[in-house]
Parts: structure tokens; sequence; C-alpha cells
């Protein structure tokens, strides 16, 4: 019996081919934990399978083998338990910014009173910044408003675990900059345990505990778990000034662009390798990224 | 600079005063037939069928109609209040109780392919049929004029308000779906605060197309079916050679379409929501 929070075991994705060809393998070995309030994203390229992982993880998609554990409770189906925020914001449009807020209160509490769902909304808008907007409609919102009412809406249902598809991918870089400090704080004091899907280093390394790297697709995996070893509360304005903050980056970048399509060798059952790239740069301070195979740096997860 | 809204108000005016200017021209009893006019009388309107009331007639039987509307001096002389009355009731009621069955079954098909499948042949077939076609069988089958009017609004109303549903509620959004299947809605939960809200533009339209088919619907059926409505008075006075009033019932039935419209159109900005 294992303690994890979250465990996702052998998860694999198969599209039925028009007659005669292979099936479509999208991922498969997909093998990773999250633990409470903990912070994991991950990264990989485009149609690798990133979101038909985390669709499967909030149940709105099911695998084709392999199981996701929930406190040691299989996922079946979608749940109030996972809250997500999804790519697009998918706010409904026809219910002004408070409304859609309280659309999800609502579901989560049935028995509050109307009083009490609209405090508990207010409350999180505040938490966000947009208790000016109250009563627009999402269309009369920027972009970054939306998406800020779609991340009020996931934390207002206090969602054991909240799930976040590429959630600023439609941003320009400095509302990015913003909703990322708030989306941290909010983290911070809430404790949170968050699970994201981003194609932008910085964001993960600025967010993350833990990130989780994807080769690529048609039979993707999870090949690597790198550690972000770098103490919090982050400030963007403060982590790029360390050193090791560029180690990190260059290590994931070096990922992303040479390695991600390598088929990682040896056992496939002990994917993801864990990497901490940090302590390892410490310990021997050599600038370029290196994949360390000696014993005590690489920790298993399972 | 005026604007565009303005202008194109004085626009409409000089057309319309143009078109009356034309019309009323052109219909003018000769001057030189003036004295026959006593002799053209008794030998039944000779030279009258060829013309068409003037404008200022027109004009001059609308106020003293609208002055009056609901008059009833007998089966064949009834306000046109009452006319119009007898042919919104039967409009609405055919139209509601077509909405009643539409709207459900279009959402049962806009939810599943397979009632989708089952249905769509029925309604391919049923949809292209002329209503009036249904007027025999339904007099047959109902023995009943005015329940048989109504049933020709109802069968007319139902397809575009079923398609419509059907169509809307199957584009609804998947990510709107999603979330409510995220937040653990139920399936009628979800159909009523998620897809209803979503569709209802589109249903309204269907509404909109439906009502205007069932006005321009009623007066024919009306004309079959005779007694009372506004399409019985148009043809009740073609038979007494009262032009003049067939062209103000015309005129009125024109408003009254106007009227119906700008109705939903109301009720759909209501629901009209932006992406
Ligand atoms: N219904 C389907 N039939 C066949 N293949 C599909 C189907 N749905 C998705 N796929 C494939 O699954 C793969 C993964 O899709 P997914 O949306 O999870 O990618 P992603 O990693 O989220 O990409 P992106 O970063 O662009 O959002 C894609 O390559 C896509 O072609
Ligand atoms: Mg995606």
């Amino acid at each position: 019996m294992t303690k994890h929070f979250l465990k996702v075991e052998n998860l694999c994705k198969r599209y039925k081919s028009p007659k005669g060809e292979k099936d479509l393998t999208v991922f498969e070995n997909v093998n990773f934990t999250i633990e409470k309030g903990e912070y994991v994203c991950i990264i990989g390229h485009s149609g690798c399978g990133k979101s038909t992982i985390i669709n499967t993880l909030a149940g709105l998609d099911s695998p084709t083998e392999g199981v996701v554990l929930m406190d040691n409770r299989e996922v079946a189906g979608p749940s109030l338990d996972r809250g997500m925020v999804f790519q697009n914001y998918s706010l409904l449009p026809w219910l002004s910014t408070l409304d859609n807020v309280r659309f999800g209160v609502r579901a989560r509490w049935p028995n509050w009173s109307k009083e009490k769902i609209t405090s508990h909304s207010r409350e999180y808008l505040e938490m966000v910044g947009l208790k000016d907007v109250l009563n627009r409609k999402p269309s009369q919102l920027s972009g970054g408003m939306r998406q800020r009412v779609s991340i009020a809406r996931a934390f207002a249902t206090q969602p054991k675990l909240l799930l976040l598809d590429e959630p600023f991918g439609a941003l320009d870089a400095l509302t990015r900059g913003n909703i990322q400090e708030e989306l941290i704080k909010i983290w911070s004091h809430m404790q949170q345990t968050i699970f994201m899907i981003t194609h932008d280093v910085d964001e993960a390394i600025l967010l993350a505990d833990k990130i989780l790297l994807m080769s690529n697709g048609p039979n993707a995996v999870v090949a690597e778990s790198v550690v972000v070893d770098i103490a919090r509360p982050r400030k963007r304005s403060e982590i790029i000034k360390d050193e090791s903050y560029y180690h990190l980056r260059n290590y994931l970048v070096d990922f992303l662009v040479n390695r991600s399509d390598e088929r990682p060798s040896g056992e496939t059952e002990a994917l993801p390798r864990s990497v901490n790239p940090i302590s390892s740069f410490k310990k021997k301070p050599r600038p370029e990224p290196v994949v360390l195979n000696s014993s005590e740096k690489i920790e298993m997860t399972a | 600079m005026q604007s565009i809204r303005s202008r194109s108000i004085i626009l409409s005016l000089t057309i319309l005063f143009v078109l009356l200017g034309i019309w009323e021209l052109a219909n003018q009893a000769p001057a030189s037939s003036e004295a026959l006019t006593e002799y053209e009388l008794l030998m039944g309107g000779a030279d009258q069928e060829a013309r068409v009331p003037p404008p200022s007639a027109v004009i001059k039987l609308a106020i003293k109609e609208i002055g009056n509307p609901f008059y009833d001096a007998g089966p064949n002389d009834k306000g046109i209040g009452i006319q119009l009355g007898y042919s919104l009731y039967r409009v609405l009621t055919g139209f509601i109780l077509a909405a009643i069955i539409a709207i459900p079954v279009g959402f049962v098909i806009g939810m599943s392919p397979l009632m989708y499948n089952a249905l769509n042949p029925f309604i391919q077939v049923l949809r292209p049929i002329s209503p009036l076609a249904w007027m025999p069988l339904a007099l047959f089958i109902i023995k009943d004029s005015e329940t048989s009017a109504i049933f020709v609004i109802f069968i007319c109303s139902i397809w575009p308000m079923l398609i419509n549903t059907a169509f809307g509620v199957a584009g609804v959004r998947k990510d709107w779906i999603n979330v409510a299947r995220t937040h653990e809605l139920g399936a009628l939960r979800t159909a009523f605060t998620v897809v209803l809200p979503a569709a209802a533009p589109t249903i309204l339209t269907g509404m909109r197309i439906s009502i205007g088919i069932a006005w321009l619907v009623i007066v024919a059926a009306e004309m079959l079916v005779g007694g009372t409505g506004i399409g019985y008075y148009v043809w009740n006075e073609w038979n007494n050679l009262d032009l003049t009033s067939v062209i103000f019932s015309i005129l009125m039935i024109g408003m009254v379409g106007m009227l119906l419209d700008l109705g939903l159109n109301a009720a759909a900005r209501l629901v009209q929501y932006q992406e």
C-alpha cells in the first residue's frame, strides 16, 4: 500500500487506427506520483499527450491501460475533488464573473445558502484581484482576467487536486508573470496540490517542486522527473540572479531540444528517472549539464 | 454630419411617400368619367375592376377600422381586431403546443446520436410536406375546423424549432459540458444550467422562423376553413369585391407579422451571449 497522495501507474493511451494499420499509441508506461501540497509541472512537445494525461487525471478521459489512484482510490470519473482549469478558460459566457464562480461553489456545496455562496465566491474573486468586475460577462474581460476568473472558480471549490492545462498559454509575458505570482501566493498559503501543464520552462521553474519531462510522441513516456531545488518563496526577479537557476534551465532546455526524441534505455518500469540538476551542480561545479548516473544522485520514484 | 440611422429613416420615408404618390396618381379616377359614376355603379363597376383603390381610400378605411376594431355585427361583419385576434389565438396555440413538443424532443435528438439517427428519416420525410396538405386529413380526423387550423399551425411550426434545438444542443461546446462534468452535475442539472443557456440563441432562432411560417400559413388555412380569422376576412372582402378592405387587411397582416417577429427578437436578445 502506497502512501502517495496521487499515484499514476502504467498509464497508456491508444487510439484505434482505421483498418489495417497499427493502433496509435500516444503514450505508454507513464508512472509518477504527487504528494499532498506538491506543485508538479509537466513539460513536453506539442502532441505528446499532456492534455490526455491531465484529462485522465480529471476523469474526463479514460486510459487504455493503467490506473490513476488518488488517496488509494481509483479515479473512475470526474469529481469535485479534482478541479480543472482548462486551457481556454471554459467560462460559461452567459454568466457574469461572479455567477461563474458561484456556479462552481453551488455545485460543491449544494446546501449552502445563497448569501454564503455569494460571499464565498466574492472572497476568491477578491483574492485574484477581480472584485471590481463581478457583474461583467467573460466577453467583456481581457484574457488575463478571464483566466483569473477560471482560477478563482477552481480554487473556490477547494478541490484536493487542482489540474491546470496550460493555463497561461494564451497570455502575454507581462500578464503571465503577474498571474503566476498571484497563483504562487495563493498556493503557498492554501497548501493546494497542483498538477500543471506548461510549455514554458521558466514558468515551470518558478512554480514547481518537481518537473516531469515527456519525450516526444507517439509512444511518449515520462522520461525524467526533475527536482526544482530552489528555496521558496521564489521571486522571478530574484531567482534569475541565481546561477543554479541557469543550470537547471539549461538542463531542461537541453532535454527538450536535444534529448526528447531519445528512447530511454533500460527498464521501462524504472521510468521516470529522478534527477536533481541543481544539487549535482553544487557538488560538482561544472557549468555544462550532465546526466548523472551514479547511484547517489538517482532516486527511483516508486 | 447625420448618423446612418437618421439618414436611413429619412430615406425610408422618402421611398414610402414616392411609392404612395405613384400609387395614388396612377389610380385616380379619370376626371371625364366623373359624370358616369352613377352609371358605372349600376353597371357593377366595370371600370372599378381595372383600378386598385388609391392609398387615400385605404387610409380612410384604416382610420375607420382601427378606430373601432372590435365591433361584432354578425358572422360576416366583424372588426379587424376580432379577426386578427382569432388568427393570433390559433397561431399562438399551435406554436406553443409545437414548442412544448419540439424543444424537449430536439434536446433528446441533439444529445443522443442514437435518437438522432433513429428519428432523422421521419423528420426528413415529414418536414417538406406543405402544412396545408395536412388539412383534409386533419378535417377528417379531428372533424373540427378550428382545431384543424391549430393542428396545421402546430405541424408547420414544429420543424424549425425541432431542428434548431437539436442543432443547438449538439453544438454546445465540449468544454462547457466538461465544466459541468468536473462539477459533478447530474444530467438534468447539466441540461438546464449548461446546455439550455448555451443552445438558447439557436433555439430562439428556430422559434422565430417557426412563428414567421405559422403566420404565413394561418392566412391560407383560414381561407380554406372559413368562419373567422384574418385569412377568412381577406377572402370574404374579395368576394365582396371590396379591394380597399383587402389592401387594408394585407397591411395589417404584415404589421402583426412584424410585431410577432419583434417580440421573439426581443426574447432572443435576452438569451444572446457573446463568446
Ligand atoms: N480522437 C483521437 N483519435 C486519434 N488520435 C488522437 C485523438 N485525440 C487525440 N489524439 C492524438 O493524441 C495525441 C495527444 O494529444 P494531446 O491533446 O494530449 O496533446 P498535448 O500534449 O496536450 O499537445 P499540446 O501541447 O499541443 O496541447 C495527439 O498526437 C493527437 O493526435
Ligand atoms: Mg494540450
